[in-house]
């Protein structure tokens, strides 16, 4: 069901934990439908996300993601770490089951959740970065199907 | 360890060798149509009788009340639709239970849009249905009652001789499922007052599409696969005969060996709820502790979500299986579980394991301390655990 990369980022998460002192963090998802996903963000004063790490509640997809997606925009700018996609996380893990899709949705999310909370922290703003759901409703994970 | 572990029983089991050799003369030597006039044929037709009248002895039923399907499925949906075909005229009410396989409770749905109302019954915390409410169910136009024998995720056993003398006293047909209790605990019809009763080939190490149902004599429901005049012109089509052997050959097989294999198995269940209730905190085991199938342990484990569970065991050589809503395919986690209860977060978390014949001591043990590893691990990268180890440590300051 799942192909090799999603099934060594399964077994092998990259960057599960937390930091202390993050600084962002960003909480999306909800545990009646059995996801959430919590990403830590360390960013340097040049914005630059130096470390990142996540922890997460879910399957075996939605913890894929979030280890891909952790890769992805680890060393990163902020400004590149935004063009980080649920298209591209999903491309990298060479694909998803379509019921699974949502999981790397959440990803996005989550990753946006904790750039916004950075933000927030140091009152900037960030080019295309909107206010985080604080769910991802059940109505439009249906959409992405 | 190489050696794979499958805990999947409820889901289906392994044919037994001993089954599958008493089928295969019946592919390529005795393939006759048991409807032919031939000698050659005609015997299968004996064989067939044999088979019903083993399967009749097992129950406390006839032969002649014994009706081969395809399986569980084609019995359940053959019950419900035809008992509303028959009995349609005398009252559009059936009662059932929330924990229902979906196999009643689609085929319920179905009947629902055909006009028929359904009342679907509560369980308590355990699994076990509401009698009360069931009583305070009952309408005059109520026409049948079907409750499961045994549940299929969590195990627990129905008050199937309540329900039973309940039904008969109020003149209501009563059908059960027992597609994961047949061969697995006794079932008496005649002392349960069971008027219909679904029965699956492949869940007691027989061969998979083909099954019963029991239908009293006297209960007037009809064919619901119309053709020939086969099964008393109530089940048409040609008789599935390896299957039908295969289903013969287990059940006795498991009916002699019933009460030796079920003490067997619900020691080696106790000794697994134990060592993980004991052995792994914050977690629950799902269904009544003793009124349970001596095959199945369910348990729901805090913080984590039971797909990653299965795959993390599968690693390990373990097949088991989950209510979370990954794996069924929706959003929501089973039914049964919240049915008793549960919240979604814990119900996600839920791992069943259902034990088979060939199980080992060693096997359990191997799997309890797999499970503690694995649950360990997910919790490690658990926001939920986090919060709630964090929410624990604000608490105590």
């Amino acid at each position: 069901m799942y192909s090799e990369k999603v099934m060594d980022h399964f077994q092998n998460p990259r960057n599960v934990g937390e930091i202390e002192n993050a600084s962002g963090v960003g909480t999306v998802g909800n545990a009646k439908c059995g996801d959430i996903m919590r990403i830590y963000l360390d960013v340097d004063e040049n914005q630059v996300i130096r470390d990142v790490k996540f922890k997460t509640f879910g399957c075996g997809a939605a913890v894929a993601t979030s280890s891909m997606a952790t890769e992805m925009v680890k060393g990163k700018t902020i400004e590149d770490a935004m063009k980080v996609t649920n298209k591209a996380v999903m491309e990298a893990l060479d694909g998803l089951p379509p019921v699974k899709v949502h999981c790397s949705l959440l990803a996005e999310e989550a990753i946006h959740a904790a750039l916004w909370d950075y933000a927030e922290k140091h009152h900037i703003r960030i080019e295309g970065l909107e206010k985080p759901k604080s769910d991802i409703s059940e109505h439009e994970e249906e959409e992405e199907y | 360890m190489e050696q794979l572990i499958y805990l999947d029983n409820a889901a289906t089991t392994r044919t037994d060798p001993r089954v599958v050799e008493e089928m295969l003369p019946y592919f390529t030597e005795k393939y006759g149509n048991p409807s032919s006039v031939y000698s050659f044929a005609a015997a299968n037709k004996e064989d067939i009788t044999k088979v019903r009248a083993e399967l009749a002895g097992i129950l406390g039923a006839r032969p002649e009340e014994i009706y081969f399907t395809a399986g569980g499925t084609e019995s359940d949906n053959w019950a419900l639709k035809a008992t509303a075909d028959a009995y349609g005229h005398k009252g559009k009410h059936i009662i059932t239970t929330k924990i229902e396989h979906h196999a009643i409770l689609h085929t319920c749905e179905y009947l629902e849009k055909k006009g028929f109302e359904v009342t679907y019954l509560d369980v308590d915390e355990n699994g076990i249905v509401d009698l009360n409410q069931l009583k305070a169910s009952i309408r005059p136009d109520t026409i049948l009652i079907s409750v499961m024998f045994a549940n299929n995720e969590i195990g627990t056993l129905e008050p199937i001789e309540e329900i039973g003398r309940l039904a008969k006293e109020k003149g209501i047909l009563f059908h059960t499922d027992a597609v994961q209790a047949f061969g697995h605990v006794p079932i008496d019809v005649d002392q349960m007052g069971i008027d219909m009763l679904s029965a699956s080939g492949h869940k007691l190490s027989g061969p998979k599409g083909i099954g019963f149902l029991y239908i009293r004599k006297g209960v007037k429901i009809r064919s619901f696969i119309h053709g020939g005049a086969q099964e008393r012109k109530r089940r048409a089509g040609t008789e599935n005969v390896p299957g039908i052997i295969g289903l013969g050959a287990a059940a006795r097989l498991c009916a002699a060996s019933m009460e030796q294999r079920a003490k067997r198995e619900s020691a080696l269940r106790d000794h697994l709820i134990d060592r993980v209730l004991k052995e792994i905190p914050y977690t629950r085991l799902n269904g009544h502790r003793t009124k349970r199938l001596p095959n199945n342990a369910n348990f729901s484990f805090q913080f984590i979500e039971g797909e990653s569970m299965l795959i993390m065991l599968d690693m390990a050589g373990i097949c088991a299986s989950s209510g979370s809503a990954c794996t069924s395919g929706s959003l929501d986690p089973s039914h049964v579980l919240l049915a008793i209860g549960l919240p979604h977060e814990i119900a996600h978390g839920s791992l069943r394991l259902t034990l088979g014949e060939d199980t080992t001591l060693e096997q359990i043990d191997y799997v309890a301390d797999k499970l503690k590893e694995i649950v360990e691990k997910l919790r490690s990268m658990s926001p939920l655990y986090e919060d709630f180890i964090n929410g624990g440590k604000e608490n105590k300051a």
